[in-house]
């Protein structure tokens, strides 16, 4: 159960791991949805992680910014390690940015005043200094005119967009996005996108739960295939699209081509 | 033998009933910050805080009002405290109203969507950053109708409290039917009156939910 393909290095990869993850185990009661999961991330790499629904790609996703307790392994990120006992997560969330299928914009805040929160909040940062943060950050997804709106009237693009606001401006180390575009009606989806392709081409270290295959094939580095609960394969994208060293890839590719 | 007026009557629950408004608000405030702090160790992250405010919860919901009064009017001066009618009823109704409002506001805090708390979470807040700037703004607009709701309970709560000797507008109806032998007539007043305060608070209660739902 080795990864049959080897990783290779993105564009804009420096060589330098910036999140790794070591023999990562999580069960949920009697089901164990991780089984030892080992995987690097490069500094300025775009990695998507596909498989299907039950897999444990989200959970290993959440486990990298302890929404998830792991039972086991070693979580290390920019250098700080990270083990089940001792998670001193409030250092790391600093490090770790997450958006979330659902948006999760605190809807009695503006769109504003959501970028600035944690900045006031946890960065502690002036009034000034996170104005201009948050505007900075907002007009980065195309949304600087949206200071004041409240959530609710944005459409589903553009609070997934604020919400990206909201996490870029910790100025994180790595964005985890999960499925961040599932929720989206189809003709929305590509403005999404289209910021994390912006993001992933300036250099942002990105990991994604998609089920955008094209555009994991386009814009990604490397594509983890994940299935029962370990990564069963990895590498570039162009490569296991079209040469699944795996029948489960294989299959997996063939259902998602069919839809 | 002395004649009673209706007036005569109604004047004396009337100032008996000052003091049913004062326990009440008393009551309500302190019980309300104390169900705050309630609230905080019911949903916190740390095991030993949630289970004693949850054994707190259970205890003053699975008891009667009547016995928390007792214990505490007979209790207090066994440990040194002394204690008047007046302290104990206080402090009873405070117990009480915080154990109720802790678990109302629980649910409110638990009707909150779960991406709440990762979302603030993942942006690095703890605890208590959470809950002050993400979860509760949002809990209390849910809050509002039926916490002013419970406010009648706490009013009508107040009655019993004269059971340990507190004049409130109970006790003053009973001092009063003896010396006058009208009990229908003076009980019916009583009644009046708790319907006088209760109903504007129920109405509230109501306008607010209403309010609630069209906002939403």
């Amino acid at each position: 159960m080795s990864p049959v393909n080897t990783p290779v290095a993105g564009g804009l990869a420096t060589g330098r791991p910036l999140v790794k993850l070591s023999g990562i185990r999580k069960s949920f009661g009697p089901v164990e949805v991780l089984k030892g999961v080992d995987m690097a991330v490069e500094e300025g790499q775009v990695v998507a992680m596909i498989g299907r629904s039950g897999s444990g790609k989200s959970t290993l996703l959440r486990s990298i910014n302890g929404l998830e307790r792991i039972d086991g392994g070693v979580i290390e990120v920019d250098g700080e390690c990270v083990d089940p006992g001792q998670i001193d997560l409030r250092a790391l969330r600093q490090k770790v940015g997450m958006v979330f299928q659902q948006f999760n914009l605190f809807p009695h805040l503006t769109a504003g005043e959501n970028v600035m929160l944690a900045l006031k909040v946890v960065k502690k940062q002036d009034k000034a200094a996170t104005r201009a943060a948050a505007e900075a950050a907002l007009a980065k997804v195309g949304l600087g005119q949206k200071f004041n709106a409240y959530p609710s009237q944005l459409s589903g693009g553009q609070q997934q967009r604020v919400a990206i606001a909201r996490s870029l401006a910790m100025a994180p180390k790595v964005l985890l996005c999960d499925e961040i575009t599932s929720a989206l009606d189809p003709e929305l989806v590509a403005e999404v996108l289209g910021v994390v392709r912006k993001l992933a081409e300036e250099g942002m270290t990105l990991i994604l739960v998609t089920h955008e295959m094209r555009f994991a094939r386009e814009v990604c580095d490397r594509l983890v295939f994940m299935h029962g609960g370990r990564i069963i394969e990895q590498g570039p994208p162009a490569e296991l699209f079209d040469r699944p060293a795996t029948p489960e890839l294989a299959q997996f590719i063939g259902m998602v081509e069919a839809r | 033998m002395l004649e009673f007026t209706l007036w005569d009557i109604l004047s004396n629950l009337l100032l008996a009933a000052r003091w049913t408004v004062l326990l009440s608000l008393i009551a309500f405030v302190s019980g309300g910050v104390a169900g705050l702090l309630l609230l905080l160790a019911r949903v916190s992250p740390v095991p030993p805080l949630r289970v004693a405010a949850r054994l707190f919860i259970e205890v003053f919901q699975g008891t009667p009002l009547l016995m928390q009064l007792f214990i505490v009017f007979f209790a207090l001066p066994l440990i040194g405290i002394e204690t008047t009618a007046w302290t104990a009823a206080a402090v009873g109704l405070t117990l009480f109203t915080a154990a109720y409002l802790a678990e109302i506001w629980r649910g409110c805090v638990e009707a909150v969507p779960k991406g709440q708390w990762e979302a603030s979470a993942s942006l690095a807040m703890n605890f208590g950053e959470q809950m002050r700037h993400v979860i509760l703004p949002q809990a209390l607009r849910i809050a509002v109708p039926p916490t002013v709701g419970f406010s009648v309970q706490v009013v009508k709560g107040t009655a019993v409290t004269s059971i340990i000797g507190f004049v409130e507008v109970t006790k003053a109806g009973t001092m009063i039917t003896n010396a006058t032998f009208q009990p229908f007539l003076v009980y019916g007043l009583v009644g009046l009156i708790y319907f006088a305060l209760c109903y504007p608070l129920s109405l509230s209660a109501k306008a607010l939910e209403r309010k609630l739902n069209v906002a939403r």
